[in-house]
């Protein structure tokens, strides 16, 4: 279970995240939606210790993320994370890809990492580019293989930051259809998404956040069908 | 042809050898120079890069001085320098110490070159990962930065290697020198200098050929 209690998070003199509290129980899908600059990113960030946070906890399998006698490089292996720009490694083959961290990081054996890559790599339906570099492959593979060399390491939880906005349109359905078909086999998954269709039909809960304050959260049937903030009905009338 | 000895003779085959060993020496203090001010630039462009003032302020300044002291200029100082304070240096030692930390200067701002070039979005999706700051460095800047800079890397080495004929204002025996001193006796200074800028090609030719097919290797 992903715990947020109180969480608030400055840049500067910029109040980014204004006490946010949020639990994400086990096997459950939950979308975040909101404008941007509301702080998803950061919060997300926030969650696997890429950034500090300047007051509150977030506490992670009953571990505390930002506690200093936390073993920061093993709580990451337990949350997977996908972002915008896909970053693929680009002087890596896609299996070495995938690879790289379970050998280097989990130090199993080159045998493994490999049989470990080549089933990831299926999964997320690129096991024929298996030796191809990123340059040869488009958008949305690459955004795929990023979503498999997160898996390589086992995560319990997957963060996903707007894993499909930097897509040219025709590219985001695959993306979206690797991220459904985590969902259905049971992975824990934190969306930041402004695709309003998935957060609809996939999660569990959806969170609007504005302006650095989770305005809302409950089912997307509620959030879709009869939101109950202001914020979030203007919101969402102006996505539709 | 006078047949008395004379303070001026021609051009010798053995003069060639006299060359080769003279470019046999700018090798040498080439490849002491680069290699050292690699290793260095490495550390320091690292340092730069990723605590920003701190080292901006110490390591930033003293590298800032030596990239805009003319190369000639340092090589006197310090030549003239270390004796006084009690450093017993040969021409070989201070020129090796002066082409190194100018080296230094120059690869430390190749490196951060590189660190930029990978960028933080990439270092963030590998510590992820899991990985560790070190990890991240091994296996995720290095290559990237390496494969990004690596021309301009080979580009410093390679004027290094031609600047290491400022050397010989030390007394040092290298290419340039032993080409002077031919020059004075054979009074021939076209053959001669040719020949030196035939040795000088000969050194650096294999680096650039060299680092192409690398390159290319990466490229695939
Ligand atoms: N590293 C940073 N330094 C300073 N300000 C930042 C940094 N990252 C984000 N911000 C600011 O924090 C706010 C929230 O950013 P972000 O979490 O990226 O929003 P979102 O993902 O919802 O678009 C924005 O105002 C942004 O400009
Ligand atoms: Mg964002």
């Amino acid at each position: 279970m992903i715990e947020i209690k109180q969480l608030h998070k400055y840049f500067g003199a910029l109040h980014v995240l204004q006490g946010i509290d949020l639990n994400v129980s086990k096997g459950e899908v939950l979308s975040i939606i909101g404008s941007s600059g509301s702080g998803k990113s950061t919060l997300l960030y926030c969650i696997n210790g890429l950034e500090e946070i300047q007051q509150g906890q977030v506490v992670v399998d009953g571990t505390p993320v930002h506690d200093r006698k936390t073993d920061i490089n093993k709580l990451r292996q337990r949350l997977g994370m996908v972002f915008q720009q896909w970053n693929s490694f680009p002087h890596l083959t896609a299996l070495e890809n995938v690879a790289l961290a379970p050998k280097i990081v989990k130090k199993v054996s080159r045998d493994q990492a490999k049989s470990i890559a080549e089933k990831q790599l299926k999964h997320v339906g690129l096991g024929d580019k298996l030796d191809v570099y990123p340059s040869a492959l488009s958008g949305g593979q690459q955004q795929r293989l990023a979503i498999a060399r997160a898996l390589a390491m086992e995560p319990e939880y997957m963060l996903f930051d707007e894993a499909t906005s930097a897509l040219d349109p025709e590219l985001v359905g695959e993306v979206l259809d690797t991220m459904r078909l985590l969902a259905e086999e049971g992975m824990t998954m934190i969306c930041v998404t402004h695709e309003m269709g998935f957060a609809r039909d996939v999660s569990d809960r959806v969170a609007y956040f504005h302006q650095g304050v989770m305005e809302e959260v409950g089912p997307p049937e509620q959030i879709f069908g009869a939101p109950q903030s202001v914020h979030t009905q203007k919101f969402l009338a102006n996505v539709r | 042809m006078s047949t008395s000895a004379s303070f001026f003779s021609d051009f010798q085959i053995t003069d060639l050898l006299f060359l080769g060993e003279a470019a046999g020496r700018t090798l040498g203090i080439s490849a002491v120079s680069i290699t050292i001010g690699t290793v260095l630039g490495c550390v320091f462009g690292w340092a730069l890069q990723e605590s920003k003032w701190l080292a901006q302020v110490t390591i930033g300044t003293i590298l800032d001085v030596f990239r805009s002291v003319p190369l000639i200029i340092q090589l006197i100082l310090f030549y003239n320098f270390f004796p006084i304070i009690g450093w017993k240096m040969g021409p070989f030692a201070a020129g090796a110490f002066v082409l190194s930390i100018y080296t230094a200067a120059l690869v430390a701002n190749v490196v951060r070159g590189g660190i930029d070039a990978v960028g933080d979005p990439m270092r963030r999706a590998a510590r992820s990962l899991g990985m560790s700051y070190w990890h991240d460095l091994r296996y995720v800047v290095w290559p990237i930065g390496l494969r990004a800079v690596f021309p301009s890397w080979v580009g410093v080495a390679l004027s290094v290697i031609k600047d290491s004929a400022l050397v010989s204002v030390l007394g040092y025996l290298e290419l340039l020198r032993a080409s002077q001193i031919l020059i004075t006796r054979t009074q021939e200074p076209f053959i001669i200098l040719a020949c030196a800028g035939a040795f000088y090609f000969a050194l650096s030719y294999p680096l650039s050929k060299y680092s192409k097919k690398l390159e290319e290797g990466w490229a695939s």
